[in-house]
């Protein structure tokens, strides 16, 4: 059924007691063309884009827990297209393009609001580093402006702009970034795959992967054996765990990182705002909430949660760029699994494995990824060859020295 | 977290920084032809979801590098050595 205003009118007459279910929920068949490992955001839009975009529709999605438990319905929600280097920025803009028709595309209320992202600065090479990458993004075609102190405190007066410390001279404003709601993500892609064919299996764990003759034959699962002749790997924090399974050995570390909501208070903050000193990074939700995070807690797991050492240093980041929220109170936190790669960029590539293609190494920005990841994965299954747009993540970057390090680090993936 | 120190006792882990894994071993030659080993040294990682050995330093301390086993799924410590000891257990 499609959604829209005369659905609900329609649905109004029987009090809400008619609607279907979203998607079904299908017994896995013996034989798929592909099969998707992983059942979130990355899994799903590649389901949907390869039904869509290239009229395969006999395809599964395997997710081991329910559908979008893991990441897409754990991230901070925020979307933007604000990077540096040639091999990222025109894949995130691809994806916000995506972003800006995504509701009409697969007719869902993902909310997608573009209230704009600010990064803030606090001294002057921060400032050259920033406009440097205003100016990549906009040879790109991005839209991005680098506002002043003055241009910063009318959007945001209660910023700690005096900070003794960390005084905050302006930022870089991309407009058209902002938030979505990200379980609507997941259940719009999940719906629109599975009305084009897409059995979406949940409660289905991959156990093991079976290569015949250099070419994926079948994956072993908790509900059974299933063939395939095509596999793809999204399991986000779980990529090490599934990629061993085929013999593969990544350039990934899995570390946890938490998020944070605030108890809901009144209208205080219209865009998602950066702290540019520290890790941290804040939005409203609709109900009031502040959500925010930090940095990642720095040892590798797999326990999506962290500890509480880096709850004090995220608050204390808070508190010193908005002094105004030290008595908001602390609603709720929560942890994920990054998939956190050697240079902080993503990998969506074929492997040696004929038939056994790679997504993971999303570290902490898989979520604003999500409608590109899966289009370009999608892309890169049906055709066999990596799209222009995923042409600079491949897996053996690493090996030929032509890494995507957009913060400078170096093989380090807990300061990615 | 805690973290049992060989030298200073159990202190909290905001005493310690990470490094990571202590499982690859750092190639000891130059010879390009030992650029597959350099490369399985720097970027690949088991990464594994259970008990992995890895390299704290106790910065906020003594200073000192150990070596903890630690589960990744739970983040329990099940044992500490001091980095030296790690490395002549292992070279032995």
């Amino acid at each position: 059924m499609r959604y829209s205003i005369f659905s609900l009118l329609a649905n109004s007459l029987s009090q809400h007691s008619r609607w279907t279910p979203a998607w079904r929920e299908p017994e896995p068949k013996a034989e798929y063309d592909v099969v998707i490992v992983g059942g979130g955001g990355h899994g799903l839009s590649t389901a949907y884009y390869l039904a869509k975009e290239h009229g395969v529709t006999n395809v599964a999605v395997l997710e081991k827990s329910w559908l979008g438990s893991g990441n897409i319905g754990r991230n901070t929600t925020i979307i933007r297209s604000n990077y540096l280097l040639p091999g990222n920025e025109p894949f995130y803009e691809w994806s916000m393009k995506l972003w800006e028709g995504l509701e009409q595309d697969f007719n869902f209320n993902a909310m997608v609001s573009q209230r704009g992202v600010l990064n803030l600065y606090h001294t002057d090479p921060q400032r050259d580093a920033f406009a440097r990458r205003g100016n990549a993004m906009r040879i790109h075609g991005v839209d991005g402006e680098l506002l002043d102190r003055e241009q910063v405190r009318d959007m945001l007066p209660f910023l700690d702009f005096d900070n003794a410390r960390f005084p905050i001279r302006g930022g870089i404003l991309q407009r058209r970034g902002g938030t979505v709601r990200h379980d609507a993500v997941a259940w719009g892609y999940a719906r629109g795959a599975d009305a084009r064919g897409v059995d979406i299996i949940q409660n289905c764990e991959l156990t093991g992967i079976r290569v015949e003759n250099g070419r994926v034959a079948e994956v072993e699962t908790s509900r059974g054996n299933i063939r395939c002749k095509k596999l793809g790997l999204a399991a986000a924090g779980n990529s090490s765990e599934v990629a061993r399974m085929a013999g593969i050995k990544l350039p990934i570390e899995s570390h946890v990182l938490q998020a944070f909501v605030s108890e809901g208070i009144k209208p205080f903050i219209d865009e998602v705002v950066t702290f540019g000193a520290g890790h941290f990074y804040v939005s409203q939700s609709d109900k009031g909430g502040l959500v925010f995070g930090g940095d990642l807690d720095g040892y590798n797991s797999y326990a999506r949660r962290g500890n509480l050492p880096m709850v004090e240093h995220v608050v204390e980041a808070g508190v010193a760029m908005i002094p105004g929220i030290s008595r908001v109170r602390m609603l709720r936190s929560w942890g994920g699994i990054m998939d956190m790669s050697m240079d902080g960029s993503p990998i969506i590539d074929k492997t040696h494995i004929e038939g056994l293609y790679l997504n993971c190494g999303w570290c902490y920005g898989g979520f604003k990824a999500t409608p590109a990841s899966g289009w370009c994965f999608a892309h890169t299954i049906a055709k066999n060859e990596l799209h222009h747009l995923n042409a600079a993540y491949r897996l053996d970057r690493f090996k030929r020295g032509y890494m995507i390090d957009e913060k400078g680090q170096g093989a380090t993936p807990n300061l990615h | 977290m805690r973290i049992k120190c060989p030298h200073c006792g159990e202190r909290p882990s905001e005493e310690f920084s990470y490094l990571g894994d202590a499982g690859p071993k750092r190639p000891s030659s130059n010879d390009p032809a030992s650029m597959d080993d350099w490369f399985d040294y720097v970027y690949l990682r088991e990464n594994p979801k259970g008990v992995m050995q890895e390299y704290w330093h106790h910065s906020g301390g003594c200073r000192g590098w150990l070596v903890a086993e630690r589960n990744t799924e739970t983040h329990e410590f099940i044992s500490t050595v001091s980095a030296r000891e790690f490395a002549l257990r292992r070279s032995s």
